[in-house]
């Protein structure tokens, strides 16, 4: 209501020029709702992916990289890092 | 003469003490040649293995306790940095991988860090790991 009456009472532009913008707008939004309608039946189709915030610590996200098969390459090294300085472990 | 003597001696004693190191190192433990005052930090419960390959403080522990910490990290640091370069993995691989087992290899009794995050106390039984651990 505020709306129209504001732009009717606007001196610099014309009543046509009202109402032409104001069927842009409308078509604009409601190609906008359409557009919309369509992404949301997409998307409805696709299955929803949520994406949640870690509830873990950043720390233990960090070793999800190293690779099992890494950690078996070394597992013989390690042990003989053992045996060969025994003050650090 | 003299001089000879001397060496003589000297290659002795160094024969003597590899001789006495290498029976040693077969008679006893690799863990009698911690420093004391970490063996009795850890055999308090007040430092603990980590899974990344480090040691940690448990709990509220001294000033002491936790530079004797600091100090052991920055030395396996190092160690880690060296050896993994030479078996073309990262330092966090290798430290992890470490931790594998040193956690296994920790003492009923010890502190070690599960893979949750809480410190348990190793019992007689097989330690929490993490399930990528050999």
């Amino acid at each position: 209501m505020t709306f129209r009456h504001l732009t009717a009472s606007n001196p610099p532009t014309s009543r046509d020029g009202v109402r032409q913008e104001r069927s842009k707008t409308d078509s604009l939004s409601r190609c906008g709702i359409a557009v919309a309608v369509l992404l949301g039946g997409a998307m409805a189709l696709a299955g929803c992916i949520s994406v949640n915030a870690p509830d873990k610590p950043i720390v233990i996200e960090l070793n999800i990289n190293i690779k099992q098969e890494v950690i078996y390459r070394l597992a013989e090294d390690v042990k003989q890092n053992i045996e060969a300085n025994p003050e650090i472990f | 003469m003299k001089h000879l003597v001397q060496l003589s001696l000297r290659r002795w004693s160094i024969l003597a003490g590899a001789a006495a190191l290498a029976a040693t190192g077969v008679a006893s433990p690799v863990w009698a040649q911690r420093d004391p005052a970490y063996a009795a930090a850890r055999a308090a419960g007040q430092i603990g293995e980590k899974p990344d390959g480090y040691l940690g403080v448990v709990g509220g522990a001294s000033p002491d306790v936790r530079a004797l910490v600091d100090k052991i990290n920055i030395q396996r640091r190092a160690n880690y940095t060296q050896r993994a370069s030479a078996q073309n993995a990262t330092v966090e691989e290798y430290a992890f991988t470490q931790g594998c087992i040193l956690i296994q290899r920790t003492a009923p009794g010890e502190k070690y860090q599960a893979p949750g995050g809480g410190w348990q106390t190793r019992g007689s039984g097989a330690p929490e790991r993490d399930p990528r651990c050999p």
